[in-house]
């Protein structure tokens, strides 16, 4: 997992690598220091030695300033390297997501990768800035520490020897305690943001049954549950400082009292007993800064395993780049095709159909009844689990995918637009499109007029889903856009339901009689909308119940019969 | 979730959002406040003490006994054991002040988040309406956290910085005051240089978030519509469109983080240069007054050194801290907004209490649930309270309403539902179908004329009777996270197990919920993701009919649902809206055929009215859209 993610550093690896030498640099003069303090104390101050003052005093500020010099590149580096890291991560995320046959999307689900997209690319990006800086940073300093102290104090390094360890499972145990408090209360507030979501966009719900006092409940529940985590987590961290500072006390007591001694029988001078109390602070900062590293990669560590899912995940169906280019005609032909989503449940079961180009086609049946399932067959956006499917004659794995789906235009039941403009929206089909060939789409659909009533007619502006057109209008522009593509094969799967009926009979007229060459599959509830199909495909529980003409089905199935009778009877008034 | 860029980081008075927070902190707990600020005292005077006993301690201690023959040791020890003593305490009063502090701010942030989500709970609908749900969500998430992290950690830090730079002050101009001079001056540096550098790289932080926004807002808009992407072919296109979008926001982000990790070592080196000039100028100050007693000593040195680089310490603490403590304080200010938005008003007095109808059509309350409702009528001029019975008969006369005091969307509404009948609306989008039915249970109250429930001005009656009383389907289903059995008791909180079954065989959803792995405990999430459109609303039919109001308000879905599945909802319907008053948004033809009347919107007014015969008869709009001529939303 470390791997799949850290080879996405690529071109900022020489940031990423000089940002810990850089840091080393900084330590060691952070280090130095000191020393050159105990130093200008001992030799020049105690001495009345000016000279030497000048001269220690003059490479201390040497030292500053390539200490400054260091931090400040590696401030650079570390941003340059964590920030590209970061970008490149969801430059590959959304590339690999783009890749993702329907059937990865649906194991995923788009709110799961949306945050896998943001807030998990965040922390991961947090981490490794903290990684690259501190992770070196800290033990570096700790060494470096050791050594100065051991050149300094001498002897004076066993009290450190006896320390360390204390603090480290100190450390350690604090840490590790608090871990799960502070756990448990990030689930908590899952939760909590869960209610306050769910009233937000329920809250006409909350209201019109009076249940304000109910949520309140849940609420409370789930903060008080985050308190309780929370607090128990952070009195345990407030056990921290204390214990680092009666270990820090007991060091500078003890190191006081031995290096008295050492100072009395001329061994050591007082600046460099001055350093070794600066060396021991540094030392136990290092250990706490190495404890909160470790608790902030462990936090990120979920992220980092959802990332490299989805950039481990190999899109389940090969798009076939060598494939066949060119689709003959608009020909489908299933030949005993049987699909499932899952290992076990069977949602088409041995279909056997066969429609000539240019035909007209309708498809009925109830949710569930695999209408929806046939269909994106045919686009190659869910592979068969047995039998063929064959598009102008050829099996669709056989084809480039990008050359089939071309040819092959699904206008989807969700059916979304994006932010833009109409124009802009309907060119998605084919971006080198005409005015002439955008405004012909349009007419077919049903579209133009209400687009050139508007102020800016094809220019006007489409907000994120679409939500300034109504349900109907989008659904016209949802058409255009997929014949702008000029495809063989057109599908709509319940394309039209939002439109009126009249609209939608002038739809299909012109689709009839305009674009004679395409192959046109009309998925849809509504009887009238298929009836003058040449074929229409009865489902029934993922078989094919009948197949026929409007007049023929009308005579021998009951079922089609009765659907056409309520429907004409009762009428709907708008779906 | 995305964050959302919450408007600006900064806050519009800082020092009163400052005064408000510590209010909410400390106005409560006087006591505890007196042990913190003693803790405050007591650990920043041990820190002055620590960082000037090393020096004495030198001076006094071990200076003297350099090369003593068989020293005499016993000072050494007391002056040490001393040390011990006093910094013991301030260890102790240390752990006690965090472990305060992480009671106190936990405490407080749960008061803060209970009220505000009961605040949210209280607010009209308007304001739903008027503010988006991430910014809302933004102040409930971001915005606690960034006050958590201010309350827990800042706060305590920041009086203890600024206590123990008094402190150190004060010690160092006892010291020397030359030296404190010196000390002043890179002070001033120090603090000229973070406020430059945290000015750009708010600046920088600033743009990033914009980036962030955007670049999360798109990549939101992809995931949603991914489908069609694909089927379009318009992956590279997307690619490249988030490359541009993706780099814009690395660039920004490097600079602003690096501008943040400048901070550190600047006012650190800052710090190490102060010293130097420190050495230098007290070595001259030790040379010439010839190092003895009298004069400044090596020991005075090395401690004003200590002092000084605990001084700086601090005031690089505080300047660190500066940028979070203004992005909290921006953050409780958007929370205290949210705080004083104004709660929906209920000054309606008549209530809804369980009552007994005698022989003689008396009506009198009664404690305990009969299955029979009544308004409670108390009146203003003293005459008897009246006892009403529930029955569902509503009246609109002459209604006005807007959103806006100057735009109104209805005019002159007069309706009358008599109990038991049903009102069907249809007109077009933005015809006013929808505001008619909100105003019936007061989510919006009208601007002229007046509604009767029962005879009584709905404005008398308590919104949450009111609202009782009146049954609302919703054109979207919303279900909340629990079982199946849980969303339709949310109906009616005490229902049994018989009832919660009952209603769902109403709404014809008990075949399916059987149909479910764990029936009526199937869990539902994410608006019952699970479950189908119609399914949904399935459960919200036998939500309705557990509640079993006496009046209806449904907005019919329009979103295609199966033919077999819309036969069950439709039937759940026709049983819930049996002998009840029912005003419905209709879609479907056959709902509105079985209307007792039907009233046909344009444009915020009643432009036909009728049954379904006398309408067609008409020839009016109402039989363009039957016809289908004309589209309806």
């Amino acid at each position: 997992m470390l791997k799949t993610l850290l080879s996405r550093v690529e071109q900022y690896k020489k940031y990423a690598f000089i940002t810990p030498l850089l840091m080393i640099g900084e330590v060691a003069m952070e280090v130095l220091i000191p020393t050159l303090m105990a130093i200008i104390v001992d030799s020049g101050v105690s001495s009345g030695d000016m000279d030497s003052v000048f001269r220690i005093g003059i490479l201390i500020i040497l030292a500053a300033f390539l200490s400054l010099s260091f931090g400040m590149a590696g401030a650079w580096t570390a941003s340059k390297a964590s920030a590209g890291f970061a970008a490149n991560i969801r430059r590959d995320l959304y590339g690999k997501i783009m890749d993702f046959s329907f059937a990865d999307i649906d194991r995923f689900s788009t709110s799961s990768l949306i945050t896998r997209m943001t807030t998990d690319v965040q922390n991961v990006q947090q981490s490794f800035q903290m990684m690259i800086r501190i992770c070196f940073r800290a033990p570096v300093m700790f060494v470096f520490a050791i050594v100065m102290v051991y050149h300094n104090g001498r002897s004076l390094s066993t009290v450190l020897a006896v320390a360390i360890p204390i603090v480290t499972c100190l450390v350690f145990l604090v840490f590790r305690h608090s871990y799960s408090s502070f756990t448990a209360a990030f689930r908590g507030y899952d939760v909590f943001n869960r209610v306050v979501q769910e009233n937000l966009n329920g809250i006409r719900t909350v209201k019109a049954y009076v249940r304000e006092e109910q949520q309140q409940e849940i609420f409370n529940e789930a903060t008080e549950n985050i308190r309780r985590n929370f607090r128990h987590g952070q009195i345990i961290m407030a056990l921290m400082n204390p214990l680092m500072m009666s270990v820090a006390y007991i060091c500078m007591i003890i190191i006081s009292y031995f290096g008295a001694h050492l100072i009395n029988i001329g061994h050591m001078g007082t600046g460099e007993l001055m350093s070794v109390y600066t060396y021991m602070g540094q030392i136990l900062s290092s250990l706490v800064m190495t404890g909160m590293v470790i608790v902030m990669l462990s936090v990120s560590h979920a992220s980092m395993v959802r990332i490299a899912e989805v950039l481990n995940t190999k899109p389940s169906m090969d798009i076939n780049p060598d494939g066949v280019k060119e689709v003959k005609d608009g020909s489908v032909e299933f030949d005993h095709v049987s699909f499932g989503y899952g290992k076990t449940s069977k949602v088409l079961d041995d279909i056997n159909l066969r429609f000539n180009s240019g035909e007209m086609i309708g498809i009925i049946g109830n949710t569930g009844s695999g209408k929806s399932t046939l269909i994106s067959l045919i686009a190659r956006l869910y592979d068969v689990t047995s039998g063929t499917v064959k598009v102008g004659g050829r099996d669709v794995r056989e084809y480039n995918l990008q050359a089939l789906r071309n040819e092959v235009s699904v206008v989807l039941q969700k059916n979304t637009l994006f932010t833009g403009t109409v124009e802009e929206n309907l060119r998605w089909g084919n971006p080198d499109a005409t005015d002439e060939e955008i405004k012909r789409a349009c007419d077919v659909a049903a579209a133009s007029p209400f687009v050139e009533a508007m102020k800016d007619g094809y220019k006007s502006h489409v907000e994120q889903g679409g939500t300034n057109f109504s349900g109907g209008q989008k659904q016209r522009l949802c058409i255009a856009r997929a014949l702008l593509k000029k495809p063989k094969i057109l599908i709509m799967d319940d394309s039209t339901s939002a439109v009126d009926t009249a609209t939608d009979a002038s739809i299909r007229k012109a689709l009839k009689e305009d674009v004679t060459d395409l192959t046109k599959i009309i998925i849809s509830q509504r009887v009238s909308s298929v009836m003058d199909a040449d074929q229409i495909v009865m489902l029934k529980n993922g078989r094919i119940d009948d197949i026929g003409t409007h007049s023929e089905l009308l005579e021998r199935n009951d079922d089609y019969r009765d659907l056409y009778e309520t429907q004409t009877r009762g009428g709907n008034l708008d779906a | 979730m995305l964050r959302s860029k919450g408007g600006g980081a900064r806050a519009k008075d800082p020092k009163k959002a400052l005064k408000r927070v510590l209010r909410i902190v400390f106005g409560e707990r006087k006591k505890q406040l007196v042990f913190i600020a003693a803790a405050i005292v007591i650990s920043s005077f041990s820190i002055v003490y620590s960082s000037s006993f090393l020096g004495k301690f030198i001076d006094d201690f071990v200076t003297p006994l350099i090369g003593v023959e068989n020293p005499d040791w016993h000072p050494v020890v007391m002056a040490l054991a001393q040390f011990a003593a006093v910094v013991s305490v301030s260890v102790v009063f240390n752990y006690f002040l965090s472990r305060m502090m992480a009671c106190i701010s936990q405490d407080t942030l749960y008061d803060i988040r209970v009220k505000m989500f009961e605040k949210m709970e209280s607010l009209p609908i308007s304001y739903f309406d008027q503010h988006q749900h991430g910014e809302i969500m933004s102040r409930f998430s971001n915005d606690t956290d960034t006050l958590n992290q201010f309350i827990s950690h800042s706060l305590v830090q920041l009086m203890q910085a600024g206590f123990t730079l008094i402190m150190v002050f004060v010690a160092m101009v006892m010291n020397s005051l030359l030296l404190t001079a010196v000390v002043l001056v890179f002070a001033f540096l120090t603090i000229r240089a973070s406020t430059s550098i945290a000015k750009r790289s708010g600046k920088q932080f600033a743009a990033t978030q914009e980036n962030l926004a955007s670049v999360n807002g798109f990549i939101e808009e992809m995931m949603n519509g991914q489908r069609i992407i694909k089927v379009f072919c318009h992956e590279g296109k997307s690619k490249a469109d988030f490359g541009n979008l993706n780099e814009n926001l690395r660039v920004t982000m490097t600079k602003a983080n690096t501008l943040a990790n400048i901070m550190g070592p600047v006012t650190m080196n800052i710090g190490n240069i102060q010293y130097v000039v420190l050495v230098v100028v007290g070595a001259v100050a030790v040379i010439l007054s010839g190092g003895h007693t009298v004069g400044y000593t090596i020991g005075a040195l090395a401690a004003f050194l200590q002092l000084a680089r605990s001084f700086s310490n601090n005031i690089n603490q505080i300047s660190q801290q500066m940028n979070m403590v203004l992005l909290a304080l921006a953050g409780a200010e958007r929370i205290f907004e949210l705080m004083d938005e104004e709660s929906e008003t209920d000054d309606g007095y008549v209530m809804l209490v369980n009552s007994i109808e005698d022989e003689n059509g008396n009506v009198t309350e009664c404690e305990s649930r009969t299955g029979s409702w009544a308004w409670k009528h108390p009146h203003h001029d003293g005459s008897p309270v009246t006892y009403t019975p529930l029955r569902g008969d509503i009246v609109m006369h002459d209604v006005d309403f807007g959103y806006v005091p100057d735009k109104t969307v209805l005019h002159d509404i007069s309706l009358y539902a008599k109990p038991g009948q049903k009102i069907a609306f249809v007109g077009s989008t933005g015809a006013g179908k929808t505001t008619i039915t909100n105003l019936l249970n007061r989510f919006y109250d009208i601007q002229d004329g007046k509604i009767r429930f029962d005879g009584i001005n709905i404005n008398k009656i308590k919104k949450a009777d009111l609202r009782h009383s009146l049954g609302m389907i919703l054109q979207d289903t919303n279900l909340f996270t629990g079982t199946i059995r849980d969303n339709i008791r949310f109906g009616k909180l005490d229902a049994s197990d018989e009832e919660v079954i009952s209603a769902a065989r109403l709404a014809n959803a008990h075949d399916f919920i059987m149909m479910m792995p764990d029936g009526y405990d199937t869990k539902l999430t994410n608006n019952g993701e699970s479950l189908s459109q119609g399914q949904r609303q399935l459960i919200a039919i036998a939500r309705a009919a557990i509640a079993n109001p006496p009046v209806l308000v449904m907005d019919e879905a329009t979103s295609s649902i199966d033919t077999h599945t819309e036969a069950l909802v439709q039937g759940g319907m026709d049983k819930l809206m049996a002998n009840r008053t029912v005003f419905v948004i209709a879609h479907r033809l056959s709902t509105v055929r079985n209307s007792d009347a039907i009233m046909v919107l344009d444009h915020g007014r009643i432009i036909e009215r009728g049954t379904h015969e006398q309408l067609i008869a008409e020839h009016g709009v109402y039989y363009q859209l039957y016809t289908g001529a004309v589209e309806l939303e």
